[in-house]
């Protein structure tokens, strides 16, 4: 008999609705993944006990680990569906949608919190305008070196689901959101404005919310400096609070 | 939302419509972007081969000028020359003001932009790298453009939308879209705008074997094409020489490895055969992509020597030290080790050509517009700027320009509209939103037994057999009814989910319809052109002809299927001349 590979989905119908677990039987194929599996139910949507059923939903885009998408709970881990090597999961293979956002449907879930939270921390360049105004400021390929393992950040929210801290009963905005913070205050224009960002990290859902699990770093799909980052950042807001007891 | 005096749709979060986004909302005009996916996961992303601009802070004596010749020579002669001379003017000036919005460009040890000498088809330093994802890093720097323009008001995102069509007025006039959520109710919605730009990407998935993201079908231009936009030059497909095979997709490896010393070889007689050295002494293993697809074509298809009887070669860096590899690649040997499980440090990759990129598109002028008034399109979704074969990073400079000069122009044509669409019957918009539910109806509601992925898949093997790098008019034939065969199976569909609620396969079964639509327009394209030209290739006419063939092909919908056109290719500025990589190309004064 032709090998197969057991998959077990949590699913849900809607926002609404309670979730269920389906049990798929679906053909090996050498050096596959999570999405080819995935792919693999909706050319035949049948269960293991061969009930048809609706195809699966769930969100991806680049499928090669660099935008984010497909993020889900694997074998019980956040990570991207993408990257998720049939050959190096222990079978049969579960998947679940991120907890920690609310469920649009099956294994996709809405975002939108990550985004809004990089509204509040103004995660970007005020630049003037798009016109000729000539190259942006120099900077040591040494800064702009670690400057760009932090931008690497695509928003994917695993290392949300990872925090003990980032959940319903707190405002936290997570490991991802105070990244982004240290990467727009390290660069030389960002710096100019770097007080406004750190005020947005000083009230609720700020880094003081951080309990110092270290989950975040652990899951990291792109291994970013997420602990060293949200120190620096507790570091800057200590300066940048004792600064305005005194001066103001 | 801030009022203000007219309202811009722009659909597509990459690159050009971010761009286009912020040119708009920078004027103070209120801007709706929608994108299938968030914007910071559009396409765009996957470019890692750098941008290109011709800076000259080297001092090697290259300009636009050069880069220009050098873009048309690579095109084949295919694109008209002004606009593509207007993209490598500005090169410059739009890398400087990505550097303004903190995109981590590598530096010189002064602190400076670094450029590197990389891409295919050229010999200057003319690339600017961010690390080893250029892409992304210049997306997420618009992105957070935008979402600043987002917080003050200008910007409203819908994200997780699917497009569906554009709403015209009774004089044929572009005055909104209709499109559905796919996060939530997908009822199909009208949304008025005085300006409709389209900035959707290229088709390259509906091939299957591409290194396009899985979005990344051509559906939304096809869409518009079938009410009436022009589609251009739609055979002028793009395959990568070097990409890892994918059961859901192929991953590129980027080219800028073999522009750093990476060799393409097979064996031959039990001995390694370096047969882009052989064949090609002036460029090499730098041959442009559209010529190393050929080569490792015939050395798969022809001459049976592919790895193990199979399409692939090897690409080896292992020559290369691994601390040189590290710094320079990371990005791309991270994907290759992660995804085919082997370090390609130590063992040559195994790559396979997939299809990369859509040099045709919807047809524009000069200025971004279609054919149908208030509707432009920018960015891989246009036809304008790459010709017959795209060199390698020109597609971020030209997602990245097309979109600057659009937003002026929409701003324009919007403050000349004598009546907003505000202002007209909404009864246009109410009926055409009706007309698409109904269709929608129709798909979600079983009617045989066919699979709408089935029918994708199907779709992919055909296209992707015969009509890629070499091209027979006998299999193009086939390949045109075959595609008849798949529009009416289309009917007889069962797409498995029967809910308004976040329907994934209403969505792709709409899409699929279109891409069958748009692949009858590349197809009969390619029968037509009787010659050989960038990535045109057919054994039986291997010649280009300019007498006959300096012709951009325009195709107009009909119930019948494609009617083609074909307009004068404007060579104005550099004389068209023989194509070749087997000895040093020479530039105009």
């Amino acid at each position: 008999m032709a090998k197969t590979v057991e998959v077990k989905i949590k699913r849900q119908a809607s926002t609404k609705d309670s979730p269920r677990w389906e049990t798929f039987q679906l053909p090996y194929k050498d050096g596959g993944n999570v999405i080819a599996l995935l792919m693999e139910i909706r050319r035949n949507p049948v269960t293991s006990d061969g009930k048809p059923t609706t195809t699966v939903v769930w969100d991806c885009s680049c499928l090669e680990e660099v935008c984010g998408a497909c993020s889900m709970i694997i074998n019980g881990d956040a990570r991207q569906a993408c990257s998720a090597l049939v050959d190096a999961l222990k079978h049969p293979i579960t998947l679940e949608p991120l907890s920690k956002f609310p469920v649009i449907k099956d294994l996709m879930v809405d975002r939108i919190a990550l985004f809004e939270n990089l509204k509040k921390v103004k995660a970007w360049i005020p630049i003037d305008g798009t016109y000729p105004a000539g190259p942006g400021p120099r900077m040591a390929e040494r800064d702009r070196s670690w400057a760009y393992d932090i931008s690497r950040c695509m928003s994917c929210g695993c290392c949300m689901e990872a925090c003990p801290k980032y959940n319903e009963c707190s405002s936290f905005m997570g490991a991802a959101i105070i990244a982004q913070v240290r990467l727009f205050n390290t660069h030389p224009t960002g710096e100019m404005n770097k007080e406004e960002r750190l005020d947005a990290l000083m009230g609720p859902g700020g880094v003081a919310g951080c309990s110092n699990a270290q989950n975040c770093e652990k899951v990291c799909p792109k291994k970013l400096p997420l602990v060293k980052s949200i120190a620096e950042i507790n570091r800057a807001i200590n300066i940048h609070a004792l600064k305005r007891l005194l001066f103001n | 939302m801030a009022k203000s005096k007219f309202h811009a749709i722009i659909v597509g979060g990459g690159l050009a419509g971010l761009m286009a986004a912020i040119k708009i909302a920078e004027a103070g005009a209120n801007v709706s972007l929608f994108s299938l996916v968030d914007a910071k996961r559009s396409h765009s992303v996957c470019a890692q081969g750098g941008v290109n601009a011709a800076v000259n802070t080297k001092g090697e004596g290259d300009s636009p000028w050069i880069h220009f010749q050098e873009t048309i020579y690579g095109g084949d002669f295919l694109a008209n020359q002004p606009p593509v001379k207007g993209m490598c003017e500005e090169g410059p000036n739009l890398i400087y003001l990505l550097d303004r919005m903190g995109v981590m460009f590598n530096r010189t040890p002064e602190g400076f932009l670094q450029v590197e000498m990389r891409g295919g088809g050229t010999k200057y330093s003319r690339g600017l790298f961010a690390g080893a994802t250029t892409g992304q890093q210049m997306l997420y720097a618009l992105d957070e453009q935008v979402r600043r323009f987002e917080a003050s008001g200008l910007v409203n995102r819908y994200e997780g939308w699917e497009f569906i069509s554009i709403v015209k007025d009774d004089q044929g006039v572009c005055r909104g879209i209709t499109a559905m959520n796919l996060r939530g109710d997908a009822t199909a919605q009208s949304f008025p705008a005085d300006v409709v730009i389209l900035a959707t990407g290229g088709c390259g998935s509906l091939f299957g074997k591409a290194t396009a993201s899985h979005i990344c079908n051509g559906s939304a231009a096809s869409a518009v094409y079938q009410q009436g936009a022009i589609y251009a030059n739609g055979e002028f497909i793009q395959v990568h020489p070097t990409a890892i095979p994918g059961d859901d997709k192929c991953r590129l490896i980027s080219e800028s490895l073999r522009g750093g010393g990476g060799r393409v070889w097979t064996y031959k007689e039990g001995k390694k055969w370096y047969f882009l050295e052989e064949w090609y002494p002036a460029y090499k293993n730098l041959v442009p992509r559209d010529v190393a697809s050929r080569a490792i074509h015939k050395v798969c298809r022809e001459m049976g020597l592919g790895i193990d009887g199979s399409d692939m070669v090897y690409l080896d860096v292992t020559h290369i030290p691994a601390a040189d590899l590290d710094r320079l690649f990371g990005g791309a040997l991270e994907i290759y080790e992660k995804f085919a499980g082997e370090d390609p440090r130590k063992v040559p990759m195994k790559v396979f050509p997939a299809v990369h990129y859509s040099m045709g598109g919807l047809w524009v002028d000069y200025e971004q517009r279609t054919n149908i008034p208030g509707l432009m399109a920018i960015g891989e979704c246009d036809y304008q700027y790459h010709g017959a074969n795209r060199l390698g990073a020109n597609a971020l400079l030209s997602c990245l320009y097309a979109g600057f000069i659009s937003g002026p122009v929409a701003i324009r044509y919007a403050n000349g509209l004598e009546k907003k669409s505000n202002e007209l019957n909404p009864g246009i918009f109410a009926s055409e939103a009706k007309r698409r539910q109904e269709i929608n109806q129709k798909i979600m509601s079983p009617r045989g037994k066919e699979n709408p992925f089935q029918i994708q898949s199907e779709l992919s093997d055909w296209m992707w057999e015969n009509v890629t790098v070499v091209r027979h008019n006998d299999k193009l034939k086939k390949t045109d009814e075959k595609l008849l065969e798949l529009l009416d199976r289309f009917d007889r569909m069962d797409i498995a989910d029967e809910s308004v609620w976040a329907n994934q396969s209403l969505s792709l079964a709409r899409q699929l319809y279109n891409m069958i639509v748009l692949s009858r327009v590349i197809t009969l394209g390619a029968l037509n052109r009787n010659e050989s030209r960038g990535v045109h290739y057919k054994p039986e006419f291997p010649k280009r002809d300019d007498e006959n063939w300096l012709k951009t092909t325009k195709a107009q919908w009909s119930p019948g299927g494609p009617i083609f056109s074909y307009e004068d290719v404007d060579v104005s500025l550099f004389k068209p001349r023989e194509r070749r990589y087997d000895k040093e190309f020479k530039e105009e004064k």
